[in-house]
């Protein structure tokens, strides 16, 4: 009952995207363009981190892959379709990889693994000019065709992207009440248990790496065509760290934790600007009073909020709200 | 009756210490076979051997007379090995129900059958009919990090028998659990070992618990097997009482 509301609330929230920037600028719709494609590689990130509990800095390395091969195999004249499936595949195939250091080594050891991947993949970028333009990049990339419709105008490209998302969305959404999802989350919360169950923990942490990656280098192609013209910095290893933050900003763990923390990481630079380069020491400061009160996110804290308002005034009898699969947050150990 | 599980020689040394020391033993099917000892001997590392979670240093494994030493646990487990552990290993931020269906999901289905299929992968009624046979009933929908001590590790029992193990490794079931739960776990598991004929491993401390339910128990001291038998003949083996008392 509880899921069939929330994809009844997911499609309103669809219908209420596609109308949105219809009283926008074109730069709003850029914006909410940005934020979409955002929260598609805080989707891998947040399966990767949140629900199979590993932990990874690559997730800007995955999004520069998808970008640099959409980017060249589109002006190489490959239509986009193909090329974006060819992004999404290719992170599959590097995210399995860097998956095996998993099996090896956790917490952040891991993590120190998955950013010296990050760094390499970023000097490719960098350094290899013959193939990626090095510092100056690969401009003019041209948006789609679709079915004889042009994505060039903003609003078309962000119909496009919500749509794909809306996709992507889904299949996350899938994945994870699948009895795969039940797996990943065996694997966050008691390993050693899982595999005793013939759970084999191998398989299920290259999957999430690998999905959790194909989302950041889908997340890629979308971006190169909508900024139109890539070079490594937005690839780095910084941009990575704010991956992870958005989706620790956003409740590790909760299906639209992602989605709550790339609006936060796209949008507050945008009402912070008069702040100009005070803009990062307010994130930081927002973000550590938020850690200090509510590790969960701020799915979290409404989670809180909604069971508080829930409780006063409902009957004693009435069940508390059941911790299922999709929400189960994981408090302690991402504090 | 035949063999099910055939422990060959075990070795298993941490750096210097001789954790197992040479242990074999047969276990038949459909028995119910006891392994104890003093603190230290060594009987959960000779279970985390037995069961692929830890490598062994020499020495085999025989599972219906094929050899499955060094298998990983997950896929011992797929072939019908089952285990609980000596401490609470269940997944605290899943309901009961979930937790049970998770510990039968790997045996339906393929991968892409899981992906694809239906999300409780068909078990929602074994998982029913086991929270019903442990008498978990009015906690199946509760998070199992909110239930007590005791009904964790009935649950933790449940979950070992979701996916109708032959072989059942179960560290110390007795642990912490108080009187009245205790003949309530013992009635169940001997319940489950003559209805589905599994076979079981039982490692206690609880010496009233392990000679109740047990035919014929192992003692180990210091990584070796020094005494074999029924209750009767343990509980008097002078190297026994020797082993627990010190001399």
């Amino acid at each position: 009952m509880r899921s069939r509301w929330l994809l009844l609330l997911l499609l309103a929230a669809i219908v209420v995207l596609a109308l949105v920037p219809l009283g926008l600028q074109r730069y709003g719709t850029y914006i909410l363009t940005l934020w979409l494609v955002t929260a598609v590689a805080a989707l891998g990130v947040n399966l990767i981190v949140g629900y199979a509990g590993q932990e990874t800095l690559a997730q800007a390395a995955f999004l520069g892959i998808g970008a640099y091969t959409t980017a060249l195999l589109t002006q190489a004249g490959v239509p986009f379709g193909f090329a974006f499936l060819v992004s999404g595949l290719a992170s599959f195939a590097v995210g399995l990889v860097i998956g095996f250091p998993a099996l090896r080594v956790q917490k952040h050891y891991l993590a120190f693994v998955t950013l010296a991947f990050s760094v390499f993949v970023w000097l490719v970028f960098r350094n290899e000019e013959w193939l990626t333009g090095g510092v100056m990049g690969i401009m003019g990339i041209k948006r789609p065709v679709l079915a004889g419709i042009s994505l060039r105008p903003a609003l078309h490209f962000y119909w496009f992207v919500l749509a794909i998302s809306t996709v992507l969305t889904f299949a996350m959404w899938w994945l994870l009440r699948s009895p795969w999802g039940r797996a990943f989350t065996a694997l966050r919360e008691n390993p050693i248990r899982a595999e005793s169950l013939g759970i084999d923990v191998r398989r299920y942490t290259l999957l999430a790496f690998a999905i959790g990656s194909a989302y950041g280098g889908f997340a890629g192609s979308l971006y190169a065509p909508l900024v139109e013209f890539i070079d490594p910095a937005p690839f780095a290893l910084g941009p990575s760290f704010l991956f992870l933050l958005m989706v620790v900003v956003g409740g590790a763990g909760s299906f639209f934790g992602p989605f709550i923390g790339a609006a936060v990481a796209v949008l507050l630079p945008e009402w912070l600007r008069f702040a100009q380069s005070y803009y990062l020491i307010i994130y930081a400061l927002l973000v550590i009073v938020l850690m200090a009160f509510c590790p969960s996110g701020i799915a979290g804290l409404a989670a809180r909020l909604a069971s508080r308002l829930r409780k006063a005034p409902v009957p004693a009898d009435a069940k508390p709200g059941r911790a299922n699969l999709g929400a189960a947050a994981k408090p302690e150990a991402r504090a | 009756m035949s063999t099910v599980l055939e422990v060959h020689d075990i070795h298993k040394s941490f750096g210097g210490v001789h954790a197992v020391n040479g242990v074999s033993f047969d276990v038949a099917e459909g028995e119910i076979l006891g392994i104890i000892g003093p603190n230290g001997s060594g009987k959960s590392t000779l279970f985390n051997c037995i069961l692929g979670q830890l490598a062994l240093t020499a020495g085999s494994v025989r599972l219906d007379g094929r050899d499955v030493t060094g298998l990983r646990p997950s896929r011992l487990n797929r072939l019908g090995v089952s285990r609980t552990f000596q401490l609470l290993q269940i997944f605290p931020q899943l309901t009961v129900r979930e937790n049970l269906i998770l510990a039968g999901q790997e045996h339906r289905s393929t991968m892409l059958g899981r992906l694809f299929g239906a999300r409780d992968a068909g078990l929602t009624e074994a998982a029913e009919r086991m929270i019903a046979f442990f008498r978990l009933g009015h906690l199946a929908d509760e998070p199992a990090g909110g239930l007590s001590y005791g009904q964790q590790k009935l649950l933790d029992a449940a979950m070992a028998f979701m996916a109708g193990p032959r072989l059942v490794l179960l560290d110390e079931p007795a642990g912490g659990v108080n009187p009245t739960m205790l003949g309530d776990l013992k009635e169940r598991l001997q319940a489950i070992n003559r209805e589905s004929n599994a076979t079981f491993v039982v490692i206690e401390h609880n010496m009233e618990f392990v000679m109740a339910l047990c035919r014929r128990i192992l003692v180990l001291v210091e990584g070796r097997l020094i005494a074999e038998g029924p209750p009767e003949a343990i509980r008097r083996d002078p190297r026994v009482i020797e082993a627990y008392l010190g001399n």
